[in-house]
């Protein structure tokens, strides 16, 4: 006979205006157990462990602990049942201190802050499990993987005995992720259920013990990981056959040199250096992956490149001509594009309907005018070729776009960018939050636009893509490119200790001349 | 079975409740001014009757309305142009004094000007007064990203204080018998007005300006802008579009349409300029816009609602309740309003909780 | 009168009109430090204006009119937060409106109360020892209470903010709501709370003017004042502290217009009564130019927070 288990969850219904998110789950957590809920983006992984966290009311089902029913009305009663979780997103408050964010989670705690009895706490986190966070920063000084840590140390500080972690490992290098793994095993055997969510497939074989598929809502399967093949666990992920580790598929030759930066720094938003001294170069029909930790300068780059970030020093060259400090428009009209990571908001206006966003920078272009007043039949035309072209699901076009899915959103906002043939363009974490057969017809569209002659600066933390699509990867890490290899020459054992600033390579591959 | 009722984030804003929410906010807000009237010892009834009487009742009264809603219209107009682009500029109070007082300057200091000169000279230089009075927040906002809110609104002060200044000391008509009044304008500075009644050709630029405000907002190149940088001024700034220079084009219309009012105001109904030309016209805009939705011809209708609540707030001081009523019953209709907006964004749904 | 004298008399009254933007701005400060803006503070200040001065003229009792305004501020907190905590409204808008409906309902209800005196106002008291201090003594310890109240209040806020944990839950469901809520903070009734209690003190700024410093009632009394509390917190960096100085500068910009008058300097009074109004911009504008346009704000500070928001 089995012991009972510390969660059961029966039958949890969950709807958000025009989805199912969750369609009569059932999922059990065991005390010492690494349990892998695994499910594209969308299948309702972080929507059933959101429930179960006490974020959202299920509108159907229960939910036992400890073998007794348990409703939880609000996050207080999920903490109060033992239940923690750490978010995709982390919910620390970026101007307190690591102190005062674990203080934040501190049950019936006294009225007055007490400093002392909080450092040793957390002291004691580091001896046990290894968990070293300096209780005196502020979180916003913090490295990724060093939030991802306070969060843990805050779970259990707390008292947790079912810690979740939604998609932990994206963000983190692979030496993060092996340090973080080491950690989960720890908790796990103090006596911990410890769920952990993802959608890569070799991280569950390598660190759960049983394994929950989600699709489309539902529970495809449950099994333990020791009996069961990669290859089955996509089936039941996706629900069709797909090629993993698909072919790379290289380029033609490269052609002349189409952008030059030399010494370029540009300040962040907070007015503290964000790019420093970079230098890159990149030529027509190549597809250039810049891996790195989020926060690293990707974004400077991007919107220096753009013209939406001031550059402070050095020189930007793009087709033989200077173009440092031109403005946005400037740009665009040199044949600069940009498909942000902000696709809702900064590419696209939700507010908005299909035609207006298709207009966003060509609204002053003579075919789409009547002088100055707008053609919104022209407009339409086009908007609807472009969608029939690349296959985007819209409701209509004079809906706003806000209700659409990643998926078509991104492509929307791509195709719009590629209608204008730029000639370089710029492409920020393009396969984020996007299922298995969005991710492909992205993939596809921008391996297409390479052929046909632009450069493209990809931006990636996803290390897979980089390597799919690359023809070189530049390693970025405090505002520098640390590392630039041709994609035959990549380590990644040496490209995530680049990702990390602990290693740098000979001197000439930082100033690679880009071939 | 258990019913329960919880609400839900709709796709699409509701197009029904956009007409049905302003409708029902102004009747809750009456209820509320029922409340207070009962408090305080009156019959909400009989107020609202004479309100409505005085200011509908006839045709003097309904003149009247027109009269108080054409710088409603007016100033609601210049202040849509700025909430489009979300510039919440809450000065046109003091836009349309300063409209006011540099529409003056012309007929007192050349009274002896033709019609045909006197009268675009005036528009000209209120609109121009007005302009440089919203172009100043905008100046500190684009450059500092100072609140526009707070220095518009503290501009309002400076303003009326200026034309106080005026009034009180050097503009004040010699032959006034000291009273704080500027000497009469001469009749060519007069704004033309309909038959025997009080309304002026300010009620045809306010119809011709909202038509052109819907054309150029709805349907140009630079509507466009202005409607993507109200919507996210970080898709603005990505699709190249030149923030800044906007924030002074719109500043400078907005303040330049409301400090029309201020001409139109002393032009057709005044006469002169005095202190408290404006019974708020410039604050009760605020609700008309909103009320509105910004759109150029519903402005025009809610004006013509509101100067009926000032012309009933006014005929109502006869039985003694004070004509702050009228600002009290518009205040709730914005709470109503702001409040009602809920529902275009949110839906009810009835949902069958499962017990399994 | 001595030129000691003089200095002594605007500083005693710079602090005097001071108070009633101090207790605004305590109450704007609490309201966003909650990540809730409020541009209600003129109307919330305006109905304490007025129901403390009714109350206190139907009681006879000044502190009954005084709770009473607090009352009423904190009733105009309560329809902002259904608006904007509940109801998710326009933070901006809402704010509009409560400033428009108190505007109007408080000419509505105290039109009946225009130059009745007040029976009992609020008087200063010399505190002992304190008082009797040179200089310090006539400027700062010769007042009413509502001003030592007002610095015990700024000293809790202080040490409630810095040192307790409310006060760190306060700060952290303006800063990130999402995150407090995760952990079991309750941001929507916490919301609520802080949001009356900033009009409570807004409703007290304005019982300030009506039954200490004027004491009387006037229509549209507070002429600005709570719009110049917004700017003030914005001055004051959402810090107790130094809101307290932002006030009494403020209030000195206020006090020397008048006795610059008084003093027979030949300026307009309307440009002396601008001062306030333009120092206001001034000193926004050098706020904001200093910081590069980056301010301390709290993070959340306008965001409705929604939990289920995908």
């Amino acid at each position: 006979m089995m012991k009972q288990p510390l969660v059961q969850m029966r039958g949890i219904v969950k709807k958000f205006p025009g989805v199912v998110a969750n369609d009569h789950v059932d999922l059990d957590l065991f005390a010492g157990e690494i349990h892998a809920l695994l499910g594209e983006n969308g299948s309702g992984k972080s929507t059933i462990m959101s429930i179960l966290a006490g974020l959202y009311k299920p509108d159907a089902g229960e939910i036992l602990v400890d073998g007794a029913p348990a409703d939880f009305g609000s996050p207080r009663d999920a903490i109060d049942a033992g239940i923690g979780m750490v978010h995709q997103h982390f919910k620390l408050v970026e101007p307190f201190t690591v102190a005062q964010n674990i203080q934040l989670s501190e049950r019936d705690g006294a009225f007055l802050l007490s400093d002392a009895a909080i450092r040793q706490e957390i002291k004691a986190f580091e001896t046990r499990f290894g968990l070293a966070v300096d209780p005196d920063a502020p979180v916003w000084q913090l490295s990724v993987g060093e939030k991802q840590r306070v969060e843990i140390v805050r779970m259990l500080y707390r008292g947790s005995r079912v810690l979740i972690l939604d998609e932990p490992t994206a963000v983190l290098t692979p030496q993060e992720t092996a340090e973080l793994f080491v950690n989960m095993k720890k908790m796990a055997a103090a006596g911990c259920a410890v769920v952990f969510i993802t959608h890569k497939m070799n991280e569950v074989q390598e660190v759960a013990d049983r394994v929950t598929v989600l699709r489309g809502g539902k529970v495809s399967g449950t099994m333990l990981c020791r009996d069961v093949h990669a290859q089955e666990l996509v089936w039941l992920m996706v629900g069709r056959e797909i090629v993993l580790n698909a072919e790379r598929c290289a380029s033609g030759q490269c052609g002349g040199e189409i952008l030059s930066m030399k010494n370029v720094s540009a300040l962040n938003d907070s007015g503290r250096p964000g790019l420093s001294d970079l230098a890159l170069s990149l030529r027509a029909g190549q597809i250039f992956g810049i891996a790195g930790v989020a926060g690293n300068g990707q974004k400077e780059l991007a919107e220096v490149l753009t013209g939406l970030r001031r550059t402070e020093t050095g020189s930007i060259q793009f087709l033989g001509e200077n173009v440092t400090g031109m403005s946005p428009s400037e740009l665009i009209a040199r044949g600069i594009s940009y498909v942000p990571e902000d696709r809702l908001g900064m590419g696209l206006v939700p507010s908005l309907d299909a035609v207006e966003n298709m207009l966003l920078k060509s609204y002053t272009h003579p075919e789409y005018s009547h002088g100055w007043l707008i053609n919104r039949k022209a407009a339409e035309a086009k908007t609807a070729a472009v969608v029939q072209q690349y296959n985007v699901k819209l409701a209509g076009l004079s809906q706003p776009v806000r209700s659409m899915s990643g998926g078509n959103l991104q492509k929307l906002l791509l195709a719009r960018e590629i209608s204008e043939h730029p000639k370089l363009i710029i492409v920020v974490y393009p396969a984020r939050g996007l299922d298995v057969g969005a991710t492909e017809s992205i993939h596809k569209l921008l391996m297409e636009l390479r052929d046909q002659g632009a450069a493209i600066l990809l931006v990636s933390e996803d290390l897979d893509e980089l390597m799919k699509l690359s023809d070189r990867v530049g390693v970025m890490f405090g505002g520098q490119i640390v590392g630039n290899f041709p994609i035959e020459e990549v380590d990644l054992e040496e490209v995530g200790l680049l990702m990390m600033g602990l290693f740098r390579p000979k001197e000439e591959r930082i100033h690679g001349d880009g071939r | 079975m258990a019913m329960a009722v919880k609400l839900e984030k709709r796709l699409n804003p509701s197009a029904a409740m956009n007409v049905i929410v302003p409708l029902v906010s102004v009747l809750a807000a009456f209820v509320v001014g029922a409340i207070f009237l009962t408090l305080t010892d009156r019959d909400p009834l009989e107020v609202y009757t004479a309100m409505f009487k005085g200011a509908l009742g006839s045709q003097y009264g309904l003149a009247e309305t027109v009269v108080k809603a054409i710088p409603l219209m007016l100033c609601a107009l210049g202040i849509s142009a700025a909430f489009r682009m979300q510039l919440w500029n809450i000065g046109a109070e003091g836009q349309f004094y300063m409209g006011a007082f540099a529409a003056s300057y012309l007929p007192l200091t050349y009274p002896q000007l033709p019609i045909w000169l006197m009268l675009p000279g005036m528009a000209l230089l209120g609109c121009f007064g007005g302009g440089l009075w919203g172009l100043a927040p905008a100046m500190l906002r684009a450059r500092w990203k100072v609140n526009e809110i707070i220095t518009t609104l503290m501009f309002n002060y400076v303003a009326i204080l200026w034309v106080d200044f005026l009034v009180y000391g050097p503009w004040k008509d010699p032959k006034g018998f000291n009273f704080p009044l500027t000497a009469k304008f001469p009749a060519s500075a007069a704004l033309p007005t309909f038959g025997d009644s009080r309304i002026h050709v300010g009620l045809i630029i306010a119809v011709v300006l909202a038509a052109v405000f819907w054309v150029v907002f709805e349907k140009s190149r630079w509507g466009f802008e202005i409607k993507v940088i109200g919507a996210s001024e970080q898709a603005a700034r990505y699709a190249g579009m030149n923030i800044r220079r906007n924030i002074y084009w719109v500043m400078l219309l907005s303040g330049a349409v409301c400090g029309l009012a201020g001409m139109a105001e002393v032009s057709g109904i005044v006469g002169r300029l005095q202190p408290n030309l404006s019974p708020g016209y410039g604050y009760t805009a605020i609700i008309v816009a909103w009320l509105s939705k910004l759109h150029p011809a519903a402005i025009l209708l809610v004006s013509i609602l509101f100067g009926a609540l000032q012309v009933g707030g006014f005929f109502v001081q006869t039985m003694g309740v004070p004509a702050s009523v009228a600002a009290m019953l518009q205040g709730a209709v914005l709470f109503f309003v702001v409040g009602g907006e809920f529902l275009t964004q949110y839906r009810f749904v009835s949902s069958r909780k499962e017990v399994a | 009168m001595g030129e000691q004298a003089f200095y002594i008399a605007i500083l005693s009254s710079a602090v005097i009109a001071g108070t009633p933007i101090l207790y605004a701005a305590l109450g704007e400060l609490v309201t966003e430090r909650a990540g809730v803006t409020n541009l209600g503070v003129e109307g919330m200040m305006l109905i304490g204006a007025v129901s403390g001065f009714m109350a206190a003229i139907v009681t006879g009792n000044s502190w009954i009119g005084f709770a009473a305004a607090m009352l009423a501020g904190g009733a105009m907190g309560l329809i902002h937060a259904v608006l904007t905590v509940s109801l998710r409204a326009n933070q901006v808008v809402s704010g509009l409106a409560l400033t428009l409906f108190g505007t109007g309902l408080s000419g509505y209800l105290g039109k009946s109360y225009i130059g009745i005196p007040v029976a009992e106002p609020f008087r200063g008291v010399s505190l002992p020892l304190l008082g009797d201090i040179p200089l310090l003594g006539p400027v700062l310890f010769r007042h009413d209470v509502l001003i030592y109240l007002s610095w015990a209040i700024v000293l809790a806020l202080w040490f409630f903010l810095s040192r307790t944990r409310a006060g760190l839950n306060l700060q952290a469901i303006g800063e990130n709501p999402g995150a407090a809520d995760s952990l079991g903070i309750p941001v929507f009734s916490l919301r609520y709370f802080y949001v009356i209690v900033g009009g409570m003190l807004c409703g007290a700024g304005g019982a300030y003017l009506s039954l200490a410093s004027a004491p009387s009632w006037l229509e549209n009394m507070t002429a600005g004042r709570g719009w110049i509390a917004v700017a003030l917190v914005i001055f004051a960096l959402w810090k107790p502290g130094r809101a307290l100085v932002g006030s009494y500068l403020f209030g000195g910009i206020d006090a020397l217009g008048f006795h610059l008058q008084a003093a027979g300097v030949h300026v307009s009074h309307f440009f002396l009564q601008m001062l306030p109004y333009l120092f206001t911009i001034a000193v926004l504008t050098i706020v904001m130019a200093r910081r590069g346009g980056r301010l301390a704000a709290p993070g959340s500070l306008g965001i409705p927070y929604d939990r289920e928001q995908r």
